[in-house]
């Protein structure tokens, strides 16, 4: 059976795009034909400070509105949330409601203490490790898609929304609303023309790291384990 | 659009305030048709649109024939008001312009009212607090007028976030208070509260209020008719006090001041105008029933556990009775206040006849809306009224707190 709804809390760091990825997953269930809402909170935009966004993803109605204190769903974009404490919610997995969802971009497992870990059991968490930054880097060429394989795996593990309206989603956010690729496009002036095809060329990219993040989630058996997470 | 009745067809470059006009010279809010308020609330048909807010304040001032919109920034606020500013520019509203401050906003609404001109402004918070001098004298001074509240913090620690307890310091103004739940809300209340507002056995002002920031700057769905449609203008000699023009002296109360007489004479001035204006406050029900579907919005009625909500309290509310029904088997019942001036006392009353427990979650810390419903309920209700949950400083309330407050034995935050 597939949960109706996810409440979801992104953390990261500034300059890594969770309030962008936050958009695009929301947007992508709108597109999906759900409901969502979607709650930044940052303080000074500066580049690796601390930075939460809270997305409501959900096949049917959403009343509730505002941040999300008691998540189903954490996804953390930066292992120094964790290890730095670079965070709003310390510890990272506070409000966390039983059988949750923890994604954590890094590469191997991060060593967490005795009380965390005990405290992560005692919720039935479900911890899964993605190489966001390094899948980012290999697969779309840049680190700063490490926003889009988080938005691609979590996407795989809920089982929402669907790829075709994330790619939807992706589009829209980087070529603007309503844009229809037509014959109409030739005859675009050279700047807008080239403007063009550099951001066709980020939205291929961008959309190659959120494929062989999805990829990866299904390949690791991510998707199934969420069945038992309740809201 | 059918011509059918209730759509008033006025041609374009006939309706009686632009005698004279060519047609090239008509506004984007000459062209509109002017329909009535029945037709404009129930019968156009509407289109949905995922909107902020602040857009579905404009959307409804685009289509309520305003006359006078005086703007003065303030967080979160000051976007709507900016955004009737372009409404201006396109021709929908007549006059526009930043005033002083609030004092100098109030005021300036408080005298193109009682010059006849259907006017309009919003504020927020401190702003609000400003203007409270004028504010509190409007409906003593019978002015037609629409107030927008986006709530914010005013009290110490300042901040910019949603809480409410401005709409406590309203309760006793005497003016007609709505609490908005939603971008629909928003959207609807505004106008209904020009016709209400005008309504000559009423002639009092009409505020407005939703939760900052989680209504004016989140997207929600609203359904909304043409912008080829208005309501009719308003006719400010129908009213209890007419307007002041050459021939009408201005009322009595402001030519003849009370505080120019004897002691005796001015307190029974006082008290006389004072019955009048709660009197009329009281009359508006009519018209709040008919035109906004009551004071209350009553969900699952039967239930023996009542959440009693107003404003972004209600939203999260019926999140918790939608998991209390789902997840725990409980139908918990919701009552929406959409009215907090007048209040709706007897319907309270009614509402909770069967209740044993009624909870009342609100977003302020010393909970307004509880005193509120402990007076109205008193030797009415044998029900434990509890205070809260609440939160402070504009947090939203997680649903696991209310949740927690229905169900004591259970452990839902942590």
């Amino acid at each position: 059976m597939q949960l109706k709804r996810y409440n979801i809390r992104m953390a990261g760091i500034g300059g890594q795009g969770v309030v962008t990825a936050s958009h695009i997953l929301s947007n992508g269930m709108v597109i999906n034909g759900g409901e969502s809402t979607l709650v930044p909170f940052f303080g000074s935009e500066k580049r690796m400070a601390p930075v939460e966004s809270y997305v409501r993803i959900a096949i049917d109605k959403i009343y509730e509105i505002g941040e999300i204190i008691y998540p189903n769903v954490i996804m953390i974009f930066h292992p120094q949330v964790i290890t730095h404490g670079k965070s709003y919610t310390m510890p990272f997995y506070s409000g966390l409601k039983q059988n949750g969802v923890v994604l954590i971009n890094s590469d191997t497992p991060i060593p967490l203490q005795p009380d965390e870990v005990r405290e992560l059991e005692e919720r039935q968490a479900r911890i899964h490790y993605l190489p966001a930054t390094t899948m980012a880097r290999e697969v779309g060429g840049t680190d700063l898609a490490t926003n889009m394989a988080m938005v691609g795996a979590i996407a795989s593990i809920l089982g929402i929304p669907s790829m075709e309206s994330l790619e939807q989603s992706v589009r829209e956010r980087f070529l603007g609303k309503g844009f229809v690729v037509s014959g109409g496009t030739a005859a675009l002036d050279n700047v807008i023309e080239k403007k063009f095809a550099k951001k066709e060329q980020l939205l291929k990219s961008n959309m190659a790291v959120i494929s062989a993040a999805y990829q990866y989630a299904q390949d690791h058996g991510w998707a199934a384990k969420t069945e038992k997470a309740s809201v | 659009m059918s011509d059918s009745a209730g759509v008033k067809d006025v041609q374009a470059g006939k309706a009686p305030e632009i005698k004279g006009t060519t047609e090239s010279e008509l506004s984007a809010g000459d062209r509109q048709k002017i329909v009535t308020p029945e037709y404009m609330f129930f019968e156009a048909p509407r289109e949905r649109a995922f909107i902020t807010g602040s857009e579905a304040a404009k959307e409804a001032i685009r289509r309520s024939n305003v006359d006078v919109a005086i703007s003065y920034p303030i967080t979160p606020q000051s976007e709507t008001m900016q955004q009737v500013g372009s409404l201006w520019a396109e021709g929908y509203v007549k006059e526009y312009f930043r005033g002083e401050e609030e004092i100098g906003v109030m005021s300036a609404i408080a005298g193109s009212s009682r010059a006849g001109a259907r006017s309009m402004t919003a504020t927020a918070g401190p702003g609000l607090m400003r203007g409270m001098e004028v504010i509190a004298s409007w409906p003593g001074g019978r002015i037609p007028a629409v107030l927008l509240i986006m709530c914010r913090v005013v009290n110490a620690p300042l901040a910019i976030q949603p809480d409410n307890v401005e709409l406590a310091y309203l309760l006793n103004s005497g003016l007609i208070l709505f609490h908005g739940e939603n971008q629909q809300d928003f959207f609807d209340y505004t106008m209904k509260a020009f016709i209400i507002s005008e309504r000559p056995e009423i002639t009092l002002p009409v505020a407005v209020a939703v939760d900052g920031f989680f209504v004016t700057h989140a997207r929600g769905y609203v359904s909304m008719p043409s912008k080829d449609i208005k309501l009719p203008p308003r006719d400010p000699y129908a009213e209890a006090v007419p307007a002041m023009d050459n021939e009408n002296p201005p009322a009595r109360l402001s030519r003849d001041a009370p505080i120019q007489k004897s002691n005796f004479i001015s307190y029974q001035v006082h008290a006389s105008w004072q019955q009048e204006v709660w009197a009329a406050n009281e009359r508006s029900r009519r018209y709040i029933n008919k035109y906004m579907g009551g004071l209350i919005e009553v969900v699952n009625p039967d239930a023996e556990i009542m959440l009693i909500a107003s404003g972004s309290a209600v939203s999260q509310s019926r999140e918790a009775v939608r998991q209390a029904e789902e997840e725990h088997h409980t139908k918990i019942g919701l009552i929406k206040v959409r009215s907090l001036r007048p209040f709706p006392t007897p319907e309270l009353r009614e509402a909770c006849k069967h209740a044993k427990r009624i909870i009342v979650p609100e977003f302020n810390y010393m909970g307004w809306l509880h005193r509120e419903i402990v007076t109205a309920l008193y030797g009415y209700s044998k029900a434990e009224i509890v205070p809260g949950p609440r939160v402070y400083g504009g947090m939203s309330m997680p649903t696991e707190m209310i949740l927690q407050t229905i169900f004591p034995h259970k452990k839902f935050v942590f």
